[in-house]
């Protein structure tokens, strides 16, 4: 960003010609009219033709840049200075978690002079814009990415995956991970798949309403994540958010079978065809999943975390071209997802295509675009069909986690057999072998 | 009292909210109404001060936040969605309120922004779901005024209206969303108002000027005032919430004597020699004083395993008890700081007692606990320890503060013009921008087109429709201040019935029929119509009531309904010199006998049959013509 923060030809010539810097206190005259404020930074993709100032009663106004307009600096702006408070005193006795961030901003304060929204990253920070973590544990943090999530790329979750167990080797009780929730399914997939034999537990955590405000879900998540990675009994990679629109519970859910189903609600989160793994409320976790891996500090974490990001996930959809798979086939795809229809089906017109991807040594597998429920392609011919094509089902699993773990079953092996076995084995509850009938459908029936 | 206010250095300023009466919420589709039903919804949350970049934080929010006060929502599907809930990012700025603060911003000669910037004020007693309100100024500057007195306006804002408070217990507060967002216009007075009547006098100016537009929602709870109110060595006092124009002069008196009242007793502990450091902070658990106490209170909360904790305040006896303004004492202002600090239900003190079934013999006991002498005021609170400490903190500290000076403070007004304490005044408004909502432009073209088509201001309408209406001062007055404004003149612009006829039906009629009972709910097209059939003859003016009471009744209904099931069909002209030939010859002989008197009884007969379906007038000049020929 320039020095003079979005503005851009009049407007910045006559900024500069004032000596103008952001937070400056500045006369503007034009015609009649004089307004005197302080000058806020111009958002980037805002139009070059107004200056926005900041009254004297705090609102912001902009106005239109004329020809008749001046501008005089009547005083220099202070920078703003953070006092952090004094930290708290350590609690030695506390167990220990490592927070690492990935560009989500989990704690911020405003600068209420500009309106910038500064995240709190160091641990002090975060102990002074989240008070009690420092009851709950003795934090470490580190930043890992600076990025929002939808730019995270296989490559990004090799590296989480390899730092985390860094920190689980050196001894840690528990890693959080701060992350967009764009993409935090997919992150907590592919670390479930990277991550293997886990002694502690591994929470990712986002939140729906940015941390400035007071009503956010930020801090409630992470201290609920906070304190799960310290104390919780089980050793799983987990998402933490809001389990209602209330603030009273937080809900882990399994890495590999959580999804996000709501494009804004603090409870977006969902566990499609199982439950969700454990639930914290006044301060105390209690486990909902009949099976899990227990915490075991003892354990060796075994990381496998290599991705392939040579794999595609196709949607099938009324009139889709097959050229799309064979442009894919034809780039040297290794591993296509179908996200098909109902119980697991794709148009007749793509047979062809599918059959020459296969041909082509490409694994191509099938999940359903449904979300909630099972891929069972005995039922109908077209099912039949492609079974018989070679199109292997991928029974309960998300479609998103069908595409990590592809990637990661690729990034493992070079032997499309191999590979092939990986992907249909349970290897981190990505498949559950009954569909039990209350987590057959998701519960946003609301809205 | 009569005060001479001027000489106090009395300010006031204003700040006056109105709910617009636009068909969505300002920042959703929700509609723009409240529900009295049970709640559909209900959420439970918690509102986190944030810090700023000072790494400061609202000191009383933090407080609460720190004693773990949550908050109970309603909502109900009809009037809130997930925007309300803080579940979905805000859409656009409602264009419809927008608009209308365009329009009271330029009869208020006030400068529209060029560029309009939505902030977010940090607001976290619970009333906003999101823990700021959304807020913004159209324009700035402006004027009117107060008889020869220019009162300049500071800005015109547009703001969402806040969640309404349905109650609350310990650490648990109640709101209902549906108040939430809708669209409320601000008008800010510079602080020059210098009497209460001043202050009540623009308050009653800007109010008419809101009612002008016709874009405003009318009745209690849509309009409400805020006051900054000062005097000279006295505190800058707000008051929130003022719903009635026509308080805002005692609210402003009262708080003037509360303030001279306050400075009274500073004076007076300054006499006896109290100083601030002096004041005890070491709570006494007196619980065993009231072990077979009759007192309910007390007794509840002992049985309830609560304790009782007192404190002396030394030298304070008499002062407890010593009015500020009517109903509110000294005594008033500590239990509300308990209140607010401590979360307790109320305070007992010594000023008051014996009573409340505390007997003198208690009283002897608790003093003598407390160490207290005859000079001496003892507070005391029955509660959990927790909130104990906090509510007599409180104390403590309000007592110390009026040896020294009267709080900055903000306060709620009551509808009796009385004023509570609420919580310490915020300090400096915090706002930082909404980044959901992207700046909007306002069009020099866009202004010049609200120019032309400005609603008239008030005055200029009532001596319009005096002069060219021909009405009268008091149904002119009538007119303008009446729902039905609009209506007339479309009513007098699109017909050529009489202005009297039409202001009196839709003031008087009105007003007649809803003091008999009729709840009068007519569509301005059902109005219109009924006004069209008098013009053309339809129907007579005198059946005007009957037709409107009996639509307001039969909702649904169409006026040719209304019209042959009353029997008012008018008689043809045929029809009608038929009848009174028929009645003239029926009853000649009568007639001649009667000689002059004769139009009188012969009118009588004809309007007890035709009354409603035809106008008297005619029938007069028809029944006068006849009759001249007959005698």
């Amino acid at each position: 960003m320039s020095g003079k923060h979005g503005y851009r030809k009049r407007a910045r010539n006559l900024l500069d010609e004032a000596e103008v810097e952001i937070g400056d206190i500045i006369r503007i005259s034009k015609g009649e009219e004089t307004y005197e404020g302080a000058l806020i930074p111009r958002a980037e993709l805002s139009d070059d033709d107004h200056l926005v100032v900041k009254l004297k009663d705090g609102y912001n106004i902009g106005i239109l840049v004329t020809e008749e307009l001046t501008i005089k600096k009547t005083g220099k702006g202070s920078k703003p200075k953070f006092l952090c408070p004094p930290p708290p005193p350590k609690k030695s006795s506390l167990p220990k978690v490592v927070i690492l961030s990935t560009g989500g901003t989990i704690a911020s304060r405003v600068d209420y002079r500009t309106g910038g929204v500064r995240p709190a990253l160091t641990a002090n920070d975060l102990y002074s814009v989240v008070p009690e973590l420092s009851n709950i544990a003795m934090i470490k943090t580190e930043i890992l990415l600076s990025i929002m999530s939808e730019n995270i790329t296989p490559k990004h979750w090799e590296k989480m995956a390899q730092q985390i167990s860094a920190h689980i080797h050196e001894g840690t009780n528990g890693i959080v991970v701060a992350h967009g929730t764009d993409t935090i399914g997919y992150t907590a997939a592919a670390l479930s798949f990277a991550l293997q034999n886990l002694p502690v537990p591994v929470v990712l955590v986002g939140s729906q309403r940015s941390a400035d405000r007071p009503s956010s879900d930020a801090a409630t998540n992470l201290a609920g994540a906070v304190r799960t990675a310290a104390n919780g009994p089980f050793a799983e990679v987990v998402v933490a958010m809001h389990e209602t629109v209330s603030d009273g519970s937080i809900i882990f859910h399994r890495g590999t079978k959580v999804r996000k189903c709501h494009t804004s609600r603090r409870d977006a989160f969902e566990s499609v065809n199982a439950l969700p793994l454990a639930r914290l409320k006044d301060n105390t976790v209690t486990m909902l999943a009949d099976e899990y891996r227990k915490r075991d500090g003892q354990r060796r974490l075994t990381s496998k975390p290599l991705f392939d990001e040579n794999v595609a996930l196709i949607k099938f959809h009324p009139s889709m071209n097959p050229q799309i798979i064979k442009w894919h086939v034809d780039k040297g795809i290794k591993g296509i997802v179908l996200e098909g229809t109902g119980l697991g089906h794709v148009g007749s017109q793509c047979f062809a295509d599918v059959k020459k991807a296969i041909a082509d040594d490409v694994i191509v597998s099938m999940a359903s675009q449904c979300i909630w429920g099972r891929i069972n392609m005995n039922v109908y011919d077209t099912g039949r069909e492609l079974l018989k094509i070679g199109v292997i089902p991928l029974a309960d699993m998300l479609p998103e986690t069908a595409l990590v773990k592809m990637m990661w079953a690729l990034g493992n092996t070079e032997n499309t057999f191999e590979a092939k076995q990986l992907l249909t084995r349970n290897i981190t509850y990505e498949f559950t072998p009954r569909s039990v009938f209350s987590q057959a459908g998701g519960r946003k029936n609301e809205s | 009292m009569n005060l001479d206010y001027k000489r106090l250095g009395l300010k006031v300023g204003l700040e006056v909210h109105q709910q617009i009466d636009s068909d969505e919420k300002l920042f959703c589709a929700c509609k723009t109404k409240l529900f009295t039903e049970e709640p559909q919804i209900t959420f439970l949350r918690a509102l986190r001060p944030t810090q700023s970049e000072l790494g400061q934080v609202d000191a009383a929010a933090f407080f609460e936040f720190q004693k773990g006060v949550k908050i109970l929502y309603e909502a109900s599907h009809d009037t809130s969605c997930l925007v309300e809930m803080d579940e979905e990012p805000p859409h656009e700025l409602n264009r419809e309120a927008l608009e209308a603060v365009l329009v009271v911003s330029l009869l208020l000669r006030a400068k529209p922004v060029d560029e309009i910037h939505i902030m977010r004020k940090i607001v976290i007693d619970g009333s906003n779901t999101t823990g700021f309100q959304r807020t913004c100024v159209i324009a700035l500057g402006g004027l009117i005024k107060l008889g020869e007195k220019p009162v300049p306006i500071q800005h015109v804002g547009l703001e969402e209206d806040a969640a309404r408070k349905m109650g609350g217990k310990g650490n648990l507060r109640i709101y209902r969303v549906d108040r939430l967002c809708i669209p409320l216009i601000e008008v800010t007075t510079a602080p020059v108002l210098y009497t209460p009547e001043e202050a009540e006098g623009t308050a009653l100016a800007i109010g008419k000027i809101l009612r002008a537009t016709n874009r405003v929602k009318r009745g209690l709870g849509t309009i409400r005032q805020d006051l900054n109110i000062s005097i000279r060595d006295g505190a800058l006092v707000e008051i929130k919430g003022v719903q009635e124009l026509e308080l805002i002069s005692s609210v402003v008196r009262n708080e003037v004597r509360r303030q001279l009242s306050l400075l009274t007793i500073r004076d007076e502990l300054a006499k006896r020699g109290v100083n601030p450091n002096g004041v005890e902070e070491e709570f006494q658990d007196i619980t065993a004083v009231f072990r077979k106490t009759k007192c309910k209170v007390i007794r509840e909360a002992i049985d309830n395993n609560k304790q009782v904790l007192a404190v002396n305040l030394r030298n304070f006896q008499g002062i407890l008890k010593t009015e500020l303004t009517p109903s509110i004492r000294f005594g008033t202002e500590l239990a509300d700081v308990a209140r607010f600090w401590g979360r307790v239900g109320g305070i007992f003190h010594t000023d008051e007692l014996p009573a409340y079934g505390i007997t003198q013999e208690e009283v002897h006991a608790l003093k003598r606990a407390t160490n207290a002498g005859q000079d001496d005021a003892v507070v005391f609170v029955a509660d959990i320890s927790e909130n104990a400490v906090d509510a007599l903190k409180a104390v403590t500290m309000r007592a110390k503060e009026a040896i020294k000076t009267i709080p900055q403070e903000t306060r709620v007004a009551k509808p009796d013009g009385s004023t509570r304490y609420m919580r310490p005044r915020p300090g400096s408004a915090r706002m930082y921008p909404e980044t959901d909502i992207p700046p909007i432009q306002i069009s020099h073209e866009y202004l010049q087109r609200l120019h032309k088509d400005l609603p008239e201001m008030p005055e200029h309408r009532l001596q319009r429709l005096m002069h060219d209406h021909g009405l009268n001062r008091k149904l002119a007055k009538q007119v303008s201040n009446s729902e039905f404004s609009n209506l007339y003149d479309t009513v007098v612009k699109n017909s050529e019935i009489s202005p009297t006829l039409v202001a009196v039906v839709l003031t008087e009629t009105v007003k007649a029929l809803k003091r008999d009972g009729v709840e009068v709910d007519l569509s301005d097209a059902q109005f219109l119509d009924l006004f069209r059939l008098v013009e053309h003859g339809k129907i007579a003016k005198e059946a005007i009531s009957d037709i409107i009471a009996w639509l307001s009744k039969h909702r649904g209904a169409t006026m040719d309904e209304a019209i042959s099931t009353l029997g008012l069909d008018t008689l043809s002209l045929d029809k009608m010199e038929n009848l009174i030939d028929t009645l003239i010859e029926k009853n000649r002989h009568l007639l001649v006998e009667r000689g002059e008197k004769a139009f009188g009884f012969l009118m009588g007969l004809i309007m007890k049959r035709v009354r409603g379906k035809v106008d008297a007038e005619k029938v007069s000049n028809i029944v006068k013509r006849k009759l001249e020929d007959v005698l």
